[in-house]
């Protein structure tokens, strides 16, 4: 428990003093959302409509930013084999990662998103469902992103591979989560939404962390 | 604990790099690797450590009672020190010690002996970024003093270091040698006297 | 290495065999097309534009068959560590993924006349895409890892990965399509099909499976030669003193 912590506080840490660590990623999430009225126009009614769908794919994309953080700085640096040899099981390690990556871009900007929501318009009574919509479900995003980036990891700039492998696992999180926020502003029960899209995290806290333990250890073999 | 070497063999990919490696070394035996570069002195330090898996050859690491030590037993019975800086600029030297304090299971006292043992209690608080390649490595060494563990893996372990700190290595792994335990050592250098060396790769 | 000493074995079976799969995959071709393009009635709705279902829906068979058979064949590499199932793997990817641009392609031709339209947001159509992308990380994650080894490992991870997610991503894509259903989907799985477009379906489906293993025959002993190759020139490189 003593070696999770540290693990989890020694990146976290990592994530908030590096220059394109949690910083960058909440600044990202701002911005896309920001942009999005000089694409398509300061209409309200439009801004309205999108904005669910639209916060989603911003902190799909923002929480992608972190990921090369998470595993290729360890390969790089050999830490990896120090946590090899800790007695932390591989899985529980690549956990206290996720995480950490979760602390430094999922529940930042699920902090941030309420005070976002009144730029595109989005429903107050909606904010709530937003938060926790993205509070539970970018942590499903951190648990797949880790396993795509130990699988990355060995990849010499490995960032635009991480992308292609992580994206189409994260549709069904897009989809949840852009729902329930819709559901509320269309004046319907988000809840069903909000039960798939935390299955889905669970699946992947499962998964996630097995996998990229997998992935890991390749070099074992 | 006896570390028994048979005919170890690695490859780099698909490519052999040493093969018919043998060695026995007991209770305050020192092996030192010389050979060079990309002759396999890492590989071979990291076949035994266990991060890398075997490629040929028989491997055992006993235990007193001259039993085969489990995955999780070898991990606990190494330290394995690389001379790739374990820095990062974002971190303070005391807050690196630390967290390599909780992946070795050590209490947090340790990291004190260890600052005041290789000198770094003055950089103590200086961020990663800000030493010389000579502290970062020191930095590195500073893990032994943090847990007692029998079974000492370094690689090149005397790279960067000052004479005063060279010749408190030796010390130290002298001291770890005449309490029963064991260094197995990558070197470009003659280190601890060259008690027992093993040369990999072709002659120069 | 000895690792490859079994794939003798199956170098020497597949190559006995390619010839009989390529004539078999030709002949049932052959009968298929004529089939679905002659012999087959015209739909008495769409006309003959229904026709390049003949060519379209086996091809969305075979795209999840391959990631099936892909999958399976990962699993296997990553139990037993046989390396035939990692080549076999790596060179299903390709083939699946042509079969997806196909059925993809076809299918948005077939939109253009029927829906009026070049690309609709179906449930079918949106998670033959899906696959299209996975099977795009899986060749994506092959080439970007140079040692073969390695890549192998990690490639069987991520094959695995994408096949837990299958199932997921298809619920999810299904349930989104109901939440925005339109009246103008169209739905492949109307009444019965009569036999007389049934049977050149089934026989196009037998020529795509055997097309398949054809190109799997020669895929993947062209990959066993690669290998072999480059075991040689390292080995020549760097055998130490």
């Amino acid at each position: 428990m003593n070696t999770f912590r540290a693990i989890l506080w020694h990146d976290v840490m990592m994530g908030l003093r590096s220059s394109g660590g949690a910083a960058l990623s909440a600044a990202f999430f701002a911005l896309i959302v920001f942009l999005t009225p000089f694409g398509l126009g300061p209409e309200s009614a439009t801004l309205k409509s999108i904005a669910p769908g639209l916060f989603w794919i911003a902190a799909l994309l923002a929480t992608l930013l972190g990921l090369e953080r998470v595993i290729q700085p360890d390969t790089e640096d050999g830490t990896l084999d120090l946590l090899r040899l800790s007695p932390l099981p591989m899985e529980l390690v690549v956990l206290a990662k996720i995480v950490a990556h979760w602390i430094t871009s999922g529940l930042i900007i699920s902090l941030l998103a309420p005070f976002l929501g009144p730029m595109l318009n989005l429903d107050v009574a909606a904010l709530p469902v937003l938060m926790f919509s993205l509070f539970i479900g970018t942590i499903g995003l951190s648990a797949i992103g880790a396993a795509a980036a130990a699988l990355g990891a060995s990849v010499q700039r490995g960032g635009i591979v991480l992308a292609i492998l992580v994206l189409p696992l994260n549709i069904p999180f897009l989809i949840f989560g852009a729902s329930a926020v819709a559901n509320v502003q269309a004046n319907t029960d988000p809840s069903q939404p909000l039960m798939f899209l935390a299955a889905c995290t669970l699946i992947a806290l499962v998964v996630g962390p097995i996998a990229a333990a997998a992935a890991l250890r390749l070099n074992e073999e | 604990m006896r570390v028994i070497a048979e005919s170890l063999a690695a490859f780099r990919g698909e490519r052999l790099i040493f093969r018919h490696v043998n060695f026995e070394l007991g209770p305050g035996d020192a092996l030192i690797l010389h050979g060079p570069n990309g002759s396999g002195k890492t590989t071979l330090l990291r076949v035994i450590a266990g991060l890398l898996g075997l490629m040929g050859g028989r491997l055992r690491l006993l235990d007193k009672a001259e039993k085969p030590l489990t995955d999780e037993a070898r991990d606990r019975a190494l330290h394995f020190v690389s001379h790739v800086g374990l820095v990062r600029s974002q971190l303070r030297v005391r807050e690196t010690l630390a967290f390599h304090a909780a992946l070795l299971g050590a209490p947090a006292k340790a990291v004190d002996a260890a600052l005041d043992e290789w000198n770094l209690r003055p950089l103590a608080d200086l961020s990663g970024g800000m030493l010389s390649a000579g502290q970062r490595h020191r930095l590195a060494l500073a893990r032994l003093a943090l847990q007692k563990r029998e079974l000492w893996l370094l690689d090149e372990p005397l790279v960067a270091l000052d004479v005063a700190s060279k010749s408190h290595l030796n010390e130290v792994c002298q001291k770890h040698l005449d309490n029963g335990g064991i260094v197995i050592a990558a070197s470009h250098e003659p280190f601890l006297g060259d008690l027992r060396t093993l040369h990999l790769g072709p002659r120069a | 290495m000895q690792a490859y000493a079994n794939p003798q074995r199956f170098l020497t079976f597949a190559r006995k065999l390619t010839p009989w799969t390529w004539g078999a995959a030709a002949t049932a071709l052959i009968i298929g097309l004529y089939l679905a393009l002659v012999a087959a009635p015209p739909d008495y709705q769409q006309g003959d534009a229904a026709r390049i279902m003949y060519v379209h829906v086996p091809a969305a068979w075979m795209a999840m068959f391959v990631y099936g058979s892909m999958a399976m064949a990962s699993a296997v590499a990553f139990i037993w560590k046989h390396p035939l199932a990692d080549v076999a793997a790596k060179a299903s990817a390709p083939i699946g993924a042509v079969f997806t641009a196909l059925a993809l392609v076809t299918g948005m031709l077939w939109g253009q006349p029927m829906w009026g339209t070049w690309w609709v947001w179906d449930a079918r159509l949106t998670s033959v895409l899906i696959l299209f992308f996975l099977y795009l990380g899986y060749i994506v994650l092959w080439s970007a890892i140079e040692e073969p080894t390695r890549a192998a490992r990690a490639a069987r991870i991520l094959a695995l990965v994408g096949a837990i997610n299958l199932p997921i991503i298809k619920f999810s894509v299904d349930w989104w399509n109901t939440l925005h259903q339109t009246a103008s989907v169209f739905r492949t799985d109307g009444p019965t099909m009569p036999a007389s477009m049934l049977t050149p379906l089934l026989t196009m489906g037998l020529a795509y499976t055997l097309l398949y293993v054809a190109l799997l025959f020669v895929r993947m002993r062209a990959e066993i030669a690669s290998r072999r190759l480059r075991t040689i020139r390292l080995g020549l490189e760097a055998i130490p003193a």
